[in-house]
Formats: C-alpha cells, structure tokens, sequence
C-alpha cells in the first residue's frame, strides 16, 4: 500500500463523484460514473485487492456504464438537477 | 501529533465516510430519478470501499498465494503479516455483483416510468398524477 497512490485515487474519487451526481446533463453523469468505478477499480488494485479489482473493472466500470448510455439512448439527457 | 496521525493513517476510512454521505445526499435531495440511483450506486461502493480498506495492510502483503506451500517445504510457519486476509474480498465481490444487478432492475423499472410519464422529474410525476386524479 503506497500512501501517496492511496491520497491521490482518493481524491479523484471524491472529485468524480460529487461531479457525478452534481452535473445537469445525464450523459455526463454516465460517463462520470465510470470514470468514478474505474477509479475505484484502481484504488482497490494499490490496496492488493486484484480479485475484486477486475471483477469491478469488468462489471462495474464496464457493463453499467454500457447499461447507463444504452439507457439513456432509450430514453432522454434531460434533468433539472 | 498523536491525533494527526490517526487522522492520516485512517485516511480510507474518512473519505469513506464522505463518499457515502455524498451517495445519502444524492438519494434523498435530489429529485430526478435517475440521480438518485446514480447515489445509491456510489453509497454502496463506499461501503465496498470501507470492507476492502479493512483487509489493507501496510508494508508489501499481498493476496493468500503462499509461497513454497507445496512440495517438500509444505508445512512450514506462515507469517501473517505477509498476506491480506481475503474474507472481506470474498464478501465484496458478491457485493459487486448485486450491485449491478440491483442498478440493472432499478433502470429497468425507469425506462416504465418514462413510457407512462415522459419524464424522470420528481415534480412533474406527482403533477401528472394530480391531473390524472382530477379527471377521473
């Protein structure tokens, strides 16, 4: 575990995520939450978590997201907040 | 310096808590549907955050892979503080992957929400459904 990876994903991680629910376009949204998954993803990777690491690489960054714009496509970007 | 140093050294375990209060605030105050599961998704991977944070440790170790386990040195002392304790990674993949699923159903039910209302804003369902209930 090196501190300064740590600090640093961290960061970027909380970064993401008050991007994520903060930004007023659904899309954005989207493409930040992967962005926040894959962070995450990385996180866990310093930590020595490989297993769960690639399982969320693989799923959570990937398959939502994928499920997220599919979603969006079928239905619409617009939110008030 | 004796408080310094748990606050930086629970460093995982703060932003942890600020992840998941970040996921809290986006279920509860905002008011488009879709936000709202979007919070729901980052309260739980602040929870997987928090379980893996506690196998962590400092120091090298790595994951249960013993080294010279097998063959003629099978049996020799293991030193714990070499290897991560791979319960709470265990647990956290199952965690994962109801997470997906969870998000894959609530998107599912969203997409009938927009079919019936043509829209993900809180307001603008319950005034549908106020027109709704005053024709009738």
């Amino acid at each position: 575990m090196i501190w300064q990876l740590d600090i640093m994903f961290l960061v970027l991680v909380v970064i993401s995520a008050i991007a994520s629910v903060n930004v007023k376009d659904l899309l954005s949204s989207a493409i930040l939450l992967g962005a926040y998954s894959f962070l995450m993803c990385l996180l866990w990777i310093e930590m020595g978590a490989v297993d769960v690491a690639f399982t969320e690489a693989a799923v959570g960054a990937g398959i939502s997201t994928a499920f997220f714009i599919g979603f969006i496509f079928q239905t619409t970007r617009r939110t008030k907040d | 310096m004796d408080t310094m140093q748990f606050i930086i050294g629970k460093f995982n375990y703060w932003i942890y808590i600020v992840l998941m209060m970040i996921g809290f605030y986006a279920m509860i105050a905002k008011r488009n549907l879709v936000k709202k599961i979007v919070g729901m998704n980052i309260f739980q991977t602040a929870i997987i955050l928090f379980f893996i944070s506690t196998s962590s440790k400092k120091g090298g170790a790595t994951i249960p892979i013993i080294q010279g386990g097998h063959g003629d040195a099978a049996g020799h002392v293991i030193d714990a503080a070499q290897y991560l304790n791979p319960l709470p990674h265990v647990l956290m993949l199952t965690a994962i992957v109801v997470m997906v699923s969870t998000f894959g159903v609530a998107l599912a039910l969203l997409i009938m929400i927009y079919r019936e209302y043509r829209t993900f804003e809180e307001d603008e369902i319950y005034e549908t459904l106020e027109v709704m209930r005053l024709k009738k």
